[in-house]
C-alpha cells in the first residue's frame, strides 16, 4: 500500500449497486480517499460485485430513476419511468450518459477502476455472490479477495468510516 | 517557481485531485507542483486535500475560468 502510515485513517465502502450512474460514488471516493492517504476497502456484494468483471458493460435504466433529467438542447429532459419499457430507451439514455461523460472530463469507471487498484484499494468480492449469480474469480481483475460478511465487519471495525453504496 | 507542472485542463472530479496525487510522487520533498484546473469545483477540493495529507498548498489563483495551484511537497 502506498504512502499510508499505520496511523492513517480508513474507509471502507459496501458496493452493492451495478448500474452505470451508482458504479461512480464508490469509485469516485475509494480513489480521492486513497489519494489523500487513507487506507480503503471496497467490499463488493450483490449487483455491486459485477462492477469487478474483467469487461465491463454498465448500462443504466431510466425506470426507478425519477429524479433522472438529462441535459438536451439547453434544457433538462425528464425521463419517464414509462419509456423504460420501450426497447432501446435504455441503450439510449446509456449512451447519452457516456457521451455525457466524456465531453465533460468525468473519468469512465474503467479508468476509476483502475486508479483504484493501482492506488491499493483493497477489493474483496463477496463470497455468496459469487456463488449466488455463479461468478468465479477468475472472470474478474487481478486483485480483489474472497470474503464474506464476517471479513467485512472485522474491516468496518477497525476503519474510521464505513460507507454503504 | 514551480519546478513541475500538472496540466488538468478539462477534467473534472475527482480527476484533477487524483493526477496531483500522481504526480506529487515524482516531485521531491520540498518542491513546488504548479496545477492547472478548469474544474471549479478543484478550488475547495485542492484545499481539503493539502490539509489532510499535510502538502502545502502555496497559492490558489482564479484567472477566469482558468485555476492555477502551487502545491509544495511536504508529505
Amino acid at each position: 500500500m502506498s504512502d499510508t502510515a499505520n496511523n492513517a485513517k480508513s474507509l471502507s465502502i459496501i458496493v452493492t449497486k451495478g448500474t452505470l450512474d451508482w458504479a461512480y460514488p464508490p469509485f469516485i471516493l475509494a480513489t480521492t480517499a486513497a489519494a489523500m492517504g487513507l487506507n480503503v476497502t471496497m467490499f463488493f456484494t450483490f449487483y455491486g460485485l459485477p462492477l469487478l468483471l474483467k469487461k465491463l458493460d454498465l448500462q443504466l435504466s431510466t425506470l426507478g430513476n425519477p429524479a433522472m433529467k438529462m441535459p438536451m438542447m439547453g434544457m433538462h429532459m425528464t425521463m419517464p419511468n414509462a419509456v423504460s419499457m420501450i426497447p432501446g430507451v435504455d441503450a439510449a439514455a446509456t449512451r447519452m450518459m457516456k457521451n455525457l461523460t466524456k465531453k465533460k472530463g468525468v473519468a469512465s469507471i474503467e479508468e476509476l477502476r483502475e486508479a483504484a487498484v493501482d492506488s491499493g484499494v483493497r477489493m474483496i468480492a463477496c463470497q455468496m455472490t459469487l456463488d449466488l449469480f455463479e461468478y468465479s474469480l477468475d472472470d474478474m481483475i487481478e486483485g480483489p479477495e474472497l470474503g464474506g460478511a464476517a471479513t467485512y465487519m472485522e474491516t468496518a471495525t477497525n476503519s474510521d468510516i464505513n460507507l454503504f453504496i | 517557481m514551480a519546478e513541475h507542472l500538472l496540466d488538468a485542463k478539462g477534467l473534472n472530479c475527482p480527476l484533477p485531485i487524483l493526477k496531483a496525487k500522481k504526480a506529487l510522487k515524482d516531485v521531491p520533498t520540498g518542491e513546488v507542483l504548479q496545477v492547472l484546473s478548469t474544474d471549479p469545483g478543484s478550488v475547495a477540493d485542492f484545499e481539503a486535500f493539502c490539509r489532510t495529507t499535510g502538502n502545502e498548498l502555496l497559492d490558489s489563483k482564479t484567472e477566469g475560468g482558468l485555476y492555477t495551484f502551487l502545491i509544495k511537497h511536504t508529505a
